[in-house]
């Protein structure tokens, strides 16, 4: 077992864990980090998606040892202040969740694709998105929730 | 303790503390409390339901009884009780309701058995007269607690928004000001109907409201069965292997116990169970498990060849459970002027809920006690089946009800709930996290059956159907069964049956149940008779409905919004298809094209015309229907589970593939028909619409019949190719 210095959500956290455990476990059992859910563990399903420097990645399957550690990961619970992402205002307004499970995923990765690609297609946002299940059937919410907060970022800038 | 509280100690206690106002018909009480632990043992121990709890700060927390699976039951049943207890929305909080069936059970499931059940979209139907009386009742002591303070008749006060008024004193009081001076009447009415709102005043019941539960699932602090965390937790995964009811022999016992972190190998008569410290110790000693497997019932069994089988027993002579049986089916088919026989099959589905199965458990030291943390759809056993499982009284059990990622019926079983608890008592009192992998939740799934079904229609010369006849071949009873009546056609001679064929395999109700397959096989032959006698189908619905007035309305309804008819490209065709699911009435119409390379059916558009009854909130069931509807594109279009020599041969999502955001259609458009009756479920009304409507839109576009669920890319490629 050796010892792992991560930064997660700004913070410094120092775990002993063995280095092929995934983050995903490390961070819903070992730090409470709940908000990252597992869904299928082969990165099929995109519920455990994080950020690693700000790029979308499925935690379910990055082993602890491939993490450096200036390598900055955010979590759903670092995204924003309090829930005040524009992202997660427009996931509101769209009442977009059913169930929920699968939905802090989808935010990691639409939180993702407005970074890279701020006015993205309807097209754009479908491929971007495609990794992410949803069983509830939310896509068309998703969408919409995307194009919302689309819209605002452009009003705000 | 609630009966012998005087009104003088109550009054004293309740200072500045929570308060509980219980409300039955029969044992009407109020409890302080100072603690909320406190108040829920004594709701536990009372025949007592308590639906609110009021605070002298002004809060209200209603009680929710129904599961929240997404369907937004945590927002619209406390809509009901607000709306007649007249409550400020704004100071309105929702809480799980104890899991007590005898107390905030339903008996719209079976007369005279109250049970908590959420499932088979009934949640809305079997709260709707409960929660209303509840709320009204809570308004009125209110109003009879003003009326004691302010010496006036009660008669001359009324509420709104959370305040009582005096008209006549000039003078009103918030329900947080009145709960120091909270008192009891010697009776409590019953009301009726004409004592209810107004609807016209409605403020909450057919009104949009955010639902309570989605802030906390965007900022990802909800809290699901998976997400608890105990101290002292241990882990706990199981081996079950590919074949449903095979028993293990495990070959390296000494080998796993040896392992970092195992602390106990637990033996069920279908899976091998491992206890671990951490989840990763427990995920690594479940792949290094060597196990043998016995003979199992499914041995032998291959989903894709018992086609041939069903339909000989389809074409016995005996006859099965008869379902139907409406004027002389023999004489229509045998004085039938044509006669149609069609065989439709579809194949196994699993559930596919995002939170794979789970539960945490805690069993007592000296093993007569539970406490579970579950996302569960709860049931007809009491306490989810534990208290009989460890032979306690059911009163020792405790569940915490969480929220759940996804159920489509896959959680109303307990099995899960009931392997937990195998495991934690191994170790009490320490709790244990049980996990299903997606690879044990797919491969000891419970599935919707694969069934056959043969229908028979006699018309006569003009194409009215005399006679539907429909045999459906499969396992499971209500299972395969559910759908199969089609009360609201006007077909003289009706007649429907089952006949059972079992193969060993899990089975379970699954979003719609029966009529996922029985509507697409009644919709599509509908159409097939129609194309037959170059009728449009939505007219030659039109006359059979046309004694079904509300089911008509959809029908017109559907048409209209989807501009039936109007088609101009020659690459895309409309579907249509009616039925009915939980009591409510639905059309859809789909449009879609085909890639006759590819054999890949695309669906662009869908339009639903639903009659649900009185609708509480109507984003929530529109969001429902678009919900289901997508569901149910997922399973026509890619959703198949196969098994061979009993073996399932499905694990993830690699090979069991759902819908993705790249195949979902332009538009779902979905409009609710106006109703003031009692409210039915919408939950999985849109589910069982796609099959017959994209099968119908691909009739009239390609001129062939698809008759096997699921449409894959190369069953769609073999029937165009034939």
């Amino acid at each position: 077992m050796a010892g792992h210095s991560l930064t997660i959500n700004n913070q410094t956290y120092n775990v002993e864990i063995k280095g092929e455990t995934t983050l995903l476990w490390v961070l819903r059992e070992h730090l409470g980090l709940t908000g990252t859910k597992y869904g299928c563990g082969i990165a099929l399903c995109g519920s455990c998606t994080v950020h690693l420097d700000g790029k979308p990645v499925r935690s379910c399957t990055l082993p602890l040892s491939a993490l450096k550690k200036d390598q900055k990961i955010t979590t759903i619970e670092g995204l924003s202040q309090n829930g005040d992402h524009e992202i997660q205002k427009a996931w509101i307004e769209a009442q977009a969740p059913q169930c929920g499970y699968c939905q802090t995923g989808q935010i990691m990765q639409a939180a993702a694709l407005l970074t890279e690609n701020p006015n993205p297609t309807r097209e754009e946002i479908k491929t971007y998105m495609n990794g992410n299940l949803c069983r509830c059937g939310t896509y068309l919410r998703i969408l919409r929730a995307i194009e919302i907060a689309a819209e605002k970022i452009a009003a705000n800038t | 303790m609630n009966k012998s509280v005087s009104r003088r100690e109550f009054l004293k206690t309740s200072g500045g503390v929570a308060l509980f106002i219980g409300v039955s018909g029969i044992l009407p009480q109020m409890i302080s409390c100072k603690s909320k632990k406190e108040v829920q043992g004594i709701i536990q121990k009372h025949p007592l339901t308590a639906w609110v709890q009021l605070t002298d700060d002004g809060r209200v927390i209603i009680y929710n009884p129904a599961a929240e699976l997404g369907q937004g039951s945590m927002t619209s049943l406390p809509a009901i009780f607000a709306e007649e207890m007249d409550a400020d929305w704004s100071t309105v909080s929702v809480e799980f309701s104890p899991q007590v069936s005898a107390i905030y059970g339903s008996d719209k499931w079976s007369p005279n058995n109250k049970v908590m059940l959420t499932a088979g979209s009934r949640i809305t139907y079997g709260y709707y007269s409960i929660m209303r009386q509840a709320g009204a009742q809570a308004r009125y002591i209110l109003m009879h607690s003003a009326a004691e303070l302010w010496k006036t008749p009660l008669e001359g006060l009324s509420t709104a928004n959370g305040r009582i008024m005096d008209n006549q004193g000039g003078r009103s009081i918030s329900y947080g000001e009145l709960v120091p001076h909270l008192t009891m009447p010697d009776k409590l009415p019953e009301f009726s109907e004409p004592d209810f709102k107004d609807p016209k005043n409605y403020r909450f019941i057919g009104i949009d409201q955010p639902r309570v539960d989605i802030p906390e699932k965007v900022k990802g602090t909800t809290r699901f069965a998976i997400d608890i965390k105990l101290p002292e937790m241990l882990f706990g995964v199981l081996e079950r292997g590919k074949v449903h009811g095979a028993s293990p022999k495990l070959n390296n016992e000494s080998e796993i116990l040896a392992l970092e972190g195992v602390l106990k190998l637990v033996r069920f008569d279908y899976a091998i169970g491992i206890i671990t410290e951490t989840i990763e110790q427990a995920l690594a000693a479940k792949k290094l498990l060597d196990i043998t497997w016995s003979e199992a019932p499914s041995n032998g069994f291959n989903s894709q060849e018992c086609f041939k089988k069903y339909g000989e027993i389809a074409a016995d002579k005996s006859t099965g459970k008869v379902i139907v049986n409406e004027g002389d089916i023999s004489i229509a088919i045998k004085s039938a002027d044509k006669k149609f026989t069609v065989d439709f099959k579809n194949d196994y589905v699993y559930h596919a809920q995002m939170e794979p199965l789970n539960a945490v458990v805690q069993v007592g030291k000296d093993g007569n006690s539970a406490e579970v943390w579950v996302g569960s759809q709860q049931g007809f056993d009491s306490k989810l089946g534990i208290p009989k499982y460890l032979g306690i009284p059911e009163e020792n059990v405790k569940i915490n009800l969480q929220y759940l990622g996804g159920g489509f019926g896959r959680r109303s079983m307990t099995d899960f709930v009931l392997e937990g608890t195998g495991l934690a008592r191994e170790v009490a009192p320490r709790p244990v996290k049980l996990i299903w992998t997606r690879e044990d939740d797919v491969r000891y799934g419970a599935y919707r059956p694969l069934t056959l079904q043969r229908l028979i229609a006699a018309t006569d010369s003009q194409g009215n159907i005399t006679g539907f006849s429909h045999c459906v071949v499969g396992d499971g009873g209500n299972l395969v069964a559910s759908g199969i009546q089609i009360d609201y056609y006007d077909i003289p001679n009706k007649f429907a049956e089952w006949r059972e064929v079992s193969e060993g395999i899990r089975l379970k109700h699954w979003r719609s149940v029966g009529h996922g397959p029985n509507k697409f096989a009644i919709e599509c032959m509908i159409d097939e008779i129609a194309t037959y006698f170059r009728k449009d189908p939505a007219d030659f619905r039109k006359k059979l409905l046309a004694k079904s007035p509300r089911a008509l309305a959809t029908l017109e309804k559907a048409i209209e919004m989807s501009d039936w008819g109007s088609e101009t490209d020659s690459n895309r065709a409309k579907g249509i298809a009616f039925l009915e699911r939980s009591g409510t009435l639905s059309t859809g119409v789909c449009e879609i094209s085909v890639n006759r390379t590819t054999g890949k059916i695309n669906v662009h558009k869908f339009w639903s015309a639903s009659d649900a009854g009185i609708i509480i909130q109507p984003d929530n069931v529109k969001a429902q229907m678009e919900g289901g509807i997508l569901m149910g594109i997922s399973s026509v279009l890619k959703e198949q589970l196969t098994i061979v020599n009993g073996q399932i041969q499905q694990s993830n999502f690699d090979d069991y593939e759902i819908l993705r955001m790249a195949d979902i259609p332009d538009s779902i458009e979905t409009e609710i028909i106006e109703s003031r009756e009692t409210p039915r479920g919408v939950g999985e009304s849109g589910t069982p619409l796609v099959a017959c409507a994209i099968a119908n839109a691909f009739l009239k576009l390609t001129g062939k019949p698809l008759r096997h669920l699921p449409f894959t890319q190369e069953r769609v490629l073999k029937v165009l190719n034939t």
